[in-house]
Order: C-alpha cells, then sequence, then structure tokens
C-alpha cells in the first residue's frame, strides 16, 4: 500500500508547495525573475552587506526558505525532496542578493550539496562575485569527534544560520561573517532519534524499515540509518542517551550557557517534544549550565517522519548576541 | 567500420532514459537501504530531461559535442543531488573529448567513455573501493579501452566494459563506504551493494545495446 499524503501529483509537489508558500508570504519571499526554485527575501539586496544564500533538498521545511528575511538569510535554493538544488538556482540566488561585499553559502555537509554549491561558487566567481563556503556539521552522530568536517548538517543549521545572518545584517566585515558562522557550527551539536520511516512523494514507499516497538539513535534527516537500532525507551532516558553524548563532546563549565532546541522531524507532536524538553533543563540544571532561549517546534523536518532531535549551542557573548539579534522570516521571527 | 554520429547518441541517451526507467524502483529500493531511497528517482528524472532535452535537436546539423554538452546542461538541471554533477560532468568531459568530430570512429568512442568514467571520478574525487559509481566506471573505461586497444570491435570493447562494470558494482557489496551519503553508516554498508554503481551497470549496458 503506497503512503497516504495530500498531494495532487508525486512530481510536482516542490513547485506546488512554493506556489503556496510564496502566496503566504508575499511580505517576506518572492522567486527570482525566470528561477523559481530561487527564493530570496522582498527587502534585497543591501549594498555593502555580506549575502547569505543557504539551501539544500525539500522536505525539511521550514529549514530552508523559511529562515528567509531580514536578520537571516537573504536567499534560498531549493532543491527536489532530499536533494541537492542544481547550481543555477544556486547562482541565481548569488546574483540576486550580491550587495558586493561577498556572498556566504551555508549548507549541510552533504556530497551532493557540496558538489552543486561548489559549481556554483565557480560560475559565481566569473561573475566577479566571491563567494566563500562555511558547511554545517553539528550531527554528533554522523561522524567520530575527531572527524567533524565529515558530520552531516542537520537540525543545528537553525542556530548556525541563525548566527550568520545576524553577522550579516550587522553589516560586518566578510571575514567577521565567515569567522562567526564557522564558530557558531563548531558551538553547535545535535542527536536526533527516529521512531518510524517517512517516505517520498514520488515512491510514496517508507524510505527504511523499523520495528514497531523499535527506534534508532543518530538517523539522518533524510532516513539515512543512524548509529543504533534499540527498543524504544522513555522520554527521559532517550533524551540522556542524546545529551550524554552532546555535553560530553561540549564539555560545559558550571556557569556556561546554552541555547536549546527540541526539533520535531514531522509528525512526533509538540507534547511529546515539551516532555524531552523537560528532561533537558532538569539535566542542564543539574550541572549548573544556564538556558539561555529554547526552542521547541518544527525547525528541520524529514516530511512525515516520527522523531527528534536536541540540539544544544554553547553560547559565548558573541553567538548570544547574534542569536538575540532581531529577525522577521516568513516561518521564523525574533526580538 | 564503425562511425557513430548525433543521431546515433541520441538513440543512446534515449536507451539509458528507458533502461534507467525500467530500473527505477531497484535503485531507488538499494539505496533506501544505505542512503535516501531517490537515486532511482533522480537518475529517472536527468535522463528523462535529456530526452526531452535532445528531442527537438535537428540531428543532422549539431555535432556529438554540442550533443553531450545539451545532455549535460539538462541532466544537472533537472537533478542536482550527486548524480546531477557527476553525470553532467561526464556527459561535458566526454563533449570535450570528441570536439571537432561529426563522425565517431570506434577509437573516438572510447576515448569519450574514458572521458565520461575520468569525469565522474574528478568531480566525485572517489577512489577505487570506496563504494560508489567510481567502482563500476572506473574498471568498465579501462576494461573498453584495454579490449579495444588489443584489436578488438567496439562492440566487443564495451562488452568488456559491461562484464568489467557488472563486476564492479558486484565488489561493492563487500566494501565499506568511505565517500557519499552511506559513508556515515560505516561498516553497517557493508553487504549491500552501492546504488550509484547498480545503476552505472544500467547505463553502460545501455550504451553497450545501442552502439554496437
Amino acid at each position: 500500500m503506497p503512503t497516504k499524503k495530500i498531494i495532487n501529483d508525486g512530481n510536482s509537489t516542490v513547485d506546488e508547495m512554493l506556489e503556496g508558500i510564496l502566496a503566504a508570504h508575499p511580505r517576506h519571499l518572492k522567486s527570482v525573475v525566470g528561477s523559481p526554485r530561487s527564493i530570496i527575501a522582498c527587502d534585497r539586496p543591501r549594498q555593502g552587506k555580506v549575502g547569505l544564500v543557504i539551501g539544500g533538498g525539500s522536505g525539511h521545511e521550514p529549514t530552508f526558505l523559511g529562515f528567509v528575511g531580514k536578520g537571516l538569510a537573504d536567499a534560498a535554493a531549493i532543491g527536489n525532496v532530499f536533494a541537492s538544488p542544481p547550481p543555477d538556482p544556486i547562482l541565481e540566488c548569488a546574483k540576486a542578493v550580491s550587495g558586493g561585499a561577498g556572498v556566504l553559502f551555508m549548507y549541510g555537509n552533504y556530497a551532493g550539496d557540496v558538489m552543486n554549491f561548489d559549481m556554483a561558487a565557480e560560475m559565481a566567481a566569473m561573475d566577479d562575485i566571491e563567494v566563500r563556503t562555511v558547511l554545517t556539521t553539528d550531527d554528533v552522530a554522523s561522524a567520530p569527534r575527531d572527524q567533524r568536517q565529515k558530520r552531516r548538517g542537520v537540525a543545528g543549521n537553525f542556530f548556525i544560520f541563525k548566527a550568520a545572518g545576524a553577522a550579516c545584517d550587522r553589516m560586518l566585515s566578510f571575514d567577521e561573517c565567515e569567522r562567526i558562522a564557522r564558530k557558531a557550527n563548531d558551538h553547535t551539536f545535535t542527536m536526533g532519534v527516529a521512531l518510524s520511516p517517512c517516505s517520498l512523494p514520488q515512491t510514496r514507499r517508507p524510505n527504511f524499515e523499523i520495528g514497531p516497538d523499535e527506534m534508532e539513535i543518530g538517523m539522518g534527516i533524510h532516513g539515512e540509518p543512524g548509529i543504533a537500532r534499540g527498543k524504544l525507551k522513555t522520554a527521559d532516558e532517550i533524551t540522556d542517551e542524546m545529551l550524554d553524548k552532546i555535553l560530553d563532546e561540549m564539555a560545559p563549565a558550571r556557569g556556561d550557557k546554552v541555547a536549546v532546541l527540541v526539533n520535531s522531524l514531522g509528525s512526533t507532536p509538540l507534547m511529546e517534544l515539551y516532555i524531552m524538553n523537560r528532561r533537558v533543563k532538569r539535566r542542564l540544571d543539574d550541572i549548573g549550565v544556564a538556558v539561555h532561549a529554547t526552542w521547541v517546534g518544527n525547525y528541520c523536518t524529514s516530511l512525515e517522519m516520527a522523531g527528534a532531535s536536541v540540539t544544544l549551542m554553547h553560547l559565548d557573548d558573541e553567538l548570544q548576541t547574534m542569536l538575540d539579534h532581531p529577525c522577521d522570516c516568513a516561518m521564523f521571527r525574533a526580538g | 567500420m564503425t562511425s557513430i554520429d548525433a543521431a546515433d547518441l541520441k538513440r543512446m541517451f534515449d536507451a539509458i532514459a528507458m533502461a534507467i526507467e525500467a530500473d527505477k524502483d531497484r535503485l531507488c529500493q538499494l539505496d533506501g537501504v544505505i542512503g535516501d531511497a531517490d537515486h532511482g528517482i533522480a537518475m529517472a528524472l536527468g535522463f528523462g530531461a535529456v530526452r526531452d532535452a535532445l528531442a527537438p535537436l535537428d540531428l543532422a546539423a549539431i555535432e556529438p559535442t554540442a550533443l553531450l554538452n545539451t545532455a549535460a546542461k539538462s541532466f544537472l538541471n533537472a537533478v542536482g543531488a550527486s548524480s546531477g554533477p557527476l553525470y553532467a560532468t561526464a556527459f561535458m568531459r566526454g563533449a570535450v573529448a570528441v570536439k571537432g568530430k561529426a563522425n565517431l570512429a570506434g577509437a573516438d568512442v572510447i576515448a569519450l567513455f574514458q572521458a565520461m568514467a575520468q569525469g565522474i571520478q574528478d568531480r566525485g574525487k572517489a577512489e577505487i573501493g570506496e563504494k560508489t559509481m567510481v567502482d563500476a566506471w572506473l574498471p568498465a573505461a579501462q576494461a573498453a579501452a584495454a579490449t579495444h586497444a588489443a584489436g578488438k570491435t567496439l562492440s566487443e570493447s564495451l562488452a568488456a566494459a559491461v562484464e568489467a562494470a557488472e563486476r564492479g558494482a558486484e565488489a561493492t557489496k563487500d566494501m565499506v563506504a568511505a565517500k557519499g551519503r552511506s559513508s556515515r553508516l560505516g561498516e553497517r554498508s557493508l553487504g549491500h551493494m552501492d546504488p550509484g554503481a547498480a545503476s552505472a551497470v544500467t547505463v553502460i549496458s545501455a550504451i553497450r545495446k545501442s552502439l554496437a
């Protein structure tokens, strides 16, 4: 039996979604003329400001295009479901938001995205737009600690893009924006758990198999297998398992501050996310780590997958300032 | 004497599109085991776009290089993903390899084939043994070149390429992924054929059938 979805045609889901998003957010978002998969903020470009282009496959909404707006990203290049966009829409984003001060490309570390964004960066260079790239690698489950550069980017994107977007909006130099983006990535750690699969609109078939009483720790946001599979545990046990790994790497000192993101992979409800957040707060209280800000909800999803992720960003004054910087996006506002 | 022109290459792309479409579900299933289950979709989308882009071309007026560049651009813009840049680079390198020639002799087709494999390797920066499509493409190109250099026909050379690609794809079952999305799996990727290598066999088989 094909999975149930509210769609018209599996091959047109991305374009029909974009049409609906642009209809819903006309004050925030528009597409580049002649390049419908290049979504830009309405108030771009600003001369002298570093442009921030994010992007990747569809199916993770509100990531990526929901974070396009004043104070955050200037543009998002939109790929097919779970597939990197090709170079052309990325290049069109870069051209549309370039304010003469350079353009930052930021996206999750996946082989396909790297190839397409790199090709777009080479094409942008031919148009005299200097592009620098900062990959997000926040998923601690996806490679050992000494191979951080191999890790994939997941829900922590939200914090990393937010910090980089703030730096750009504050008209900092290209060097400074890049430095803050890299630092934000280095300070961000995510762990996920999946309970049931998602299905692509074109196949409508579960993209992995998992027993009715099982969970998979560390599963990726495209259903890439994680690091361990086991019996479903309680919310506190699952949260502990994720936090143990995150805190071991982050190694916060008593008195340090963090930002917390408890994210649904799609179908896990707020009720369960808040139960997890309860445990996160208790654990952090126990070790004397202060929570500066918490976000709970759908920030980086994987279609209808059931499961959740916990992200901590280890804050210093600079990163805290960037997170607190106001932004006004189609699907996210702060300050 | 072999002579392959733009019309033959268009027929080759049509044959690849048909073979990949027929193989789509198997490729998605292979990818579902160690990846994100969309490889068959991306490949079918890409070669479908190539077929549509080549359809209106005036084959009497176009040279193989221009046809291959059209194929590259249409594949890339339809797909993105990993297979987009990899196959687009393959076709672009192939286009360079046969530049200025309206009719390709057997040796030209072998050079085209080798340039495609090299393009895939250069773009993805994968080596043999890392459980990627390179494990099928590179041995296939080597086998085709070696067989042709030994005085065999194009048909025999491409048959050798198909066999080498099949062996290469089969061998990916015993490899631990070192590149691409499945590399995060480590040992758990063992025992499964790489979907990119599997689709490479389908593509190379279709090339052989249409050009032989």
